[in-house]
């Protein structure tokens, strides 16, 4: 096993160092150059060749590439012309808020989507089923903007029960003072997540109830209740954790999503205003913050994975 | 499915996560036969045992037949045909201004609820909506079919490629497919998008970026089944070039997993686009697709406009439901087929 995490950690390294040469490529790549993008189209070949010299860029690439590393070594990731602030700063500031909506969100998706995939299992092809499998496909269907913006014209337009967006203002601590608040978004957030992972959950149980050790603790007396929680559950959501990993980069996504439909101060709103101003180093800072975000949970799921079932060997 | 193959890292389990129903529906069918026909159902079909020697055009008889008794996947392939002749013909016969905004500012009021000659409404710049449904219809569904395609092609070709030649190549390919699944597609669908600032051509090659590496990977895992197999095994043998097996013999016979892929893609391709006209970067004005209309109707929603927002929904729902659950049934109908050899 210690194996199988070193080789396991090695590969989010590479992974990551690739990402970074990705960024890198992508920061170079901006129609026109990244002076010309600075300072306007009509800045003069003079200021173009000074802000060059400035910031490194008449220097061969692969150095500014090992200069770039080195920056970002320590904690430098460019600096957002636009917002007139380092990147790091932004996204320092930004990102706890979005980690406790994806927290918030996924930890209450699988609060709903596990008991979902248990009862469409005992109630297998009765009416709760069909409605539920009905219901899954249309929120796996529905962008998650379009759900949102839905959920937004019923209950904080029509009903004025929660409201509609946040105040770009909000800090974590005004966001918790007000839980009313947060209502929309998470559910926004989460419905994915419920509507694949209860369907996972179902086949995953199915599956485990056709196991030779669920007839074993039938043949043995145990109560129905029992199989069920005992037996298959236990078996049926070790793949669950694996999946949560992988689903990660999608909960990330929607993120922004959700992030921008409601003016939620997180790091997705700051990726769209960032795309939507054309701010490409804030841009590359986000999406390779969401990378290693992405890399690291699912590397944290595999780990769990590993602890959960001993009987998965990794040599391989 | 196997649990077996749950294994982190095994390439079978992580590809089915572009989609949920897949697994789940593996599952249904082995254990309640919902959704299957009864065993034998199909010998009516008057072929010989022994699916070798079947004619293609039996097997697509046969695949047909399987699909027609599934009534939801009927009934889907009705709602694509009829979307289609609505974006594509309605036009035709409903002649709305599209492409004048000066011209619609003027002759009609902006934002007006349905009736009055609009039976949708009109939208905050004065355009018809209905004529708009059709017209941003055609975007979204011209984008999203071009990029599923571009991307299951270019995905075939590198995963069988890379699942034939093997070795260090193949360890390659992969890990490049590996490294971009783990940046968020979102993130890499706007970084493209603003980068490469989007026309319509443009979209559909930054989508299909995004979209390629499922279709690469399942080729590639087809791939890597169907080379040890005998009749490839004889080809070779035989003194058949590796171009003729991959083209000829490797291809075709995933062609089953590449098209129920491809129409999963379809769908998917069609949200991502929403998605990208939903945060602003999709096709830019004065073209538009049903993405774009949401969202600019949201910013009218305060103003409880709903007709700026239901209809396009609605669309993208119905096309995306509807995508999906022909890829199922063509799934479900193969994997009869394969089961009845």
């Amino acid at each position: 096993m210690i194996g199988f995490l070193a080789r396991r950690l090695l590969q989010a390294v590479v992974v990551i160092v690739v990402v970074l040469l990705l960024v890198f490529v992508g920061a170079h790549v901006v129609p026109g150059g990244e002076a010309r993008h600075e300072l306007g189209p009509r800045a003069t070949p003079a200021a173009i060749a000074q802000f060059n010299r400035l910031n490194g860029l008449n220097k061969p690439l692969w150095e500014q590439f090992i200069d770039y590393f080195d920056r970002l070594f320590h904690g430098n990731l460019g600096y957002s012309v636009k917002n007139n602030e380092t990147v790091a700063y932004l996204i320092g500031r930004y990102l706890p808020r979005t980690l406790f909506l994806v927290g918030l969100s996924t930890v209450v998706a699988l609060i709903i989507a596990i008991p979902l995939g248990i009862l469409q299992v005992v109630r297998r092809n009765k009416p709760v089923d069909y409605v539920l499998t009905g219901l899954s496909f249309i929120l796996y269907a529905m962008p998650a903007f379009l759900l949102g913006t839905l959920l937004i014209l019923w209950f904080a337009i029509d009903l004025k029960w929660f409201p509609p967006s946040f105040s770009q203002s909000d800090t974590l601590s005004t966001i918790l003072a007000n839980p009313k608040s947060l209502v929309l978004p998470v559910f926004t957030l989460a419905a994915l997540t419920i509507a694949s992972f209860s369907r996972y959950m179902r086949s995953s149980m199915m599956e485990a109830m056709t196991q030779d050790y669920i007839r074993t603790a039938r043949a043995k007396g145990a109560a129905p209740r029992r199989v069920l929680y005992g037996h298959a559950l236990r078996n049926a959501i070790i793949p669950i954790l694996t999946l949560l990993g992988l689903s990660i980069p999608a909960i990330v996504s929607g993120a922004v999503i959700t992030e921008t439909l409601f003016n939620y101060p997180g790091m997705g709103y700051l990726t769209t205003q960032a795309a939507l101003n054309t701010d490409i180093p804030l841009l590359l800072g986000t999406t390779f913050v969401a990378t290693v975000a992405t890399v690291v949970g699912s590397l944290l799921a595999d780990i769990l994975y590993a602890i959960a079932d001993p009987r998965i060997r990794y040599a391989r | 499915m196997p649990a077996e193959s749950l294994i982190p890292g095994d390439d079978d389990y992580r590809d089915r996560i572009g989609s949920p129903w897949a697994s789940a529906t593996a599952g249904k069918d082995a254990i309640t036969g919902v959704a299957m026909p009864p065993e034998g159902a199909l010998g009516v079909v008057g072929e010989p045992e022994g699916g070798e020697a079947t004619s293609t055009g039996g097997i697509l008889r046969q695949i047909a037949r399987v699909f027609a008794e599934n009534k939801l996947a009927v009934a889907s392939l009705a709602v694509i045909i009829l979307i289609f002749l609505f974006c594509f013909v309605g036009p035709l016969f409903y002649h709305t201004n599209q492409t004048n905004a000066q011209l619609a500012l003027q002759t009609s009021q902006q934002a007006a609820p349905p009736g009055h000659g609009h039976p949708l409404g009109t939208d905050p710049s004065g355009f018809d909506i209905l004529g708009r449904l059709m017209y941003g219809g055609q975007s979204s569904l011209e984008v999203g079919i071009a990029a599923a395609l571009v991307a299951t092609i270019f995905g075939v070709i590198y995963g069988a490629a890379s699942g034939f030649i093997g070795g260090w190549f193949d360890a390659l390919l992969m890990r490049i497919v590996d490294i971009l699944l783990s940046i968020p597609q979102l993130f890499l669908l706007i970084v493209l998008a603003v980068i490469f600032t989007p026309s319509k051509g443009l979209l559909i090659l930054v989508i299909a970026f995004a979209a390629w590496l499922v279709p690469a990977r399942l080729v590639r895992g087809e791939t890597l089944t169907l080379r040890v197999r005998e009749y490839v095994q004889a080809v070779s043998i035989m003194g058949g070039s590796r171009k003729r097996i991959v083209v000829r013999h490797i291809i075709p016979n995933s062609i089953g997993t590449i098209v129920v892929n491809a129409t999963f893609q379809v769908a998917d391709a069609i949200l991502l686009l929403a998605a990208l006209g939903f945060l602003g970067l999709g096709i830019p004005a004065p073209e538009t697709d049903w993405g774009t209309m949401v969202s600019n109707g949201i910013q009218y929603a305060l103003s409880g406009d709903w007709w700026l927002i239901y209809p396009a929904g609605i669309c993208i729902v119905l096309v995306v439901v509807a995508f999906n659950y022909i890829g199922d049934a063509l799934r479900d109908s193969l994997e009869v087929r394969l089961q009845r050899r």
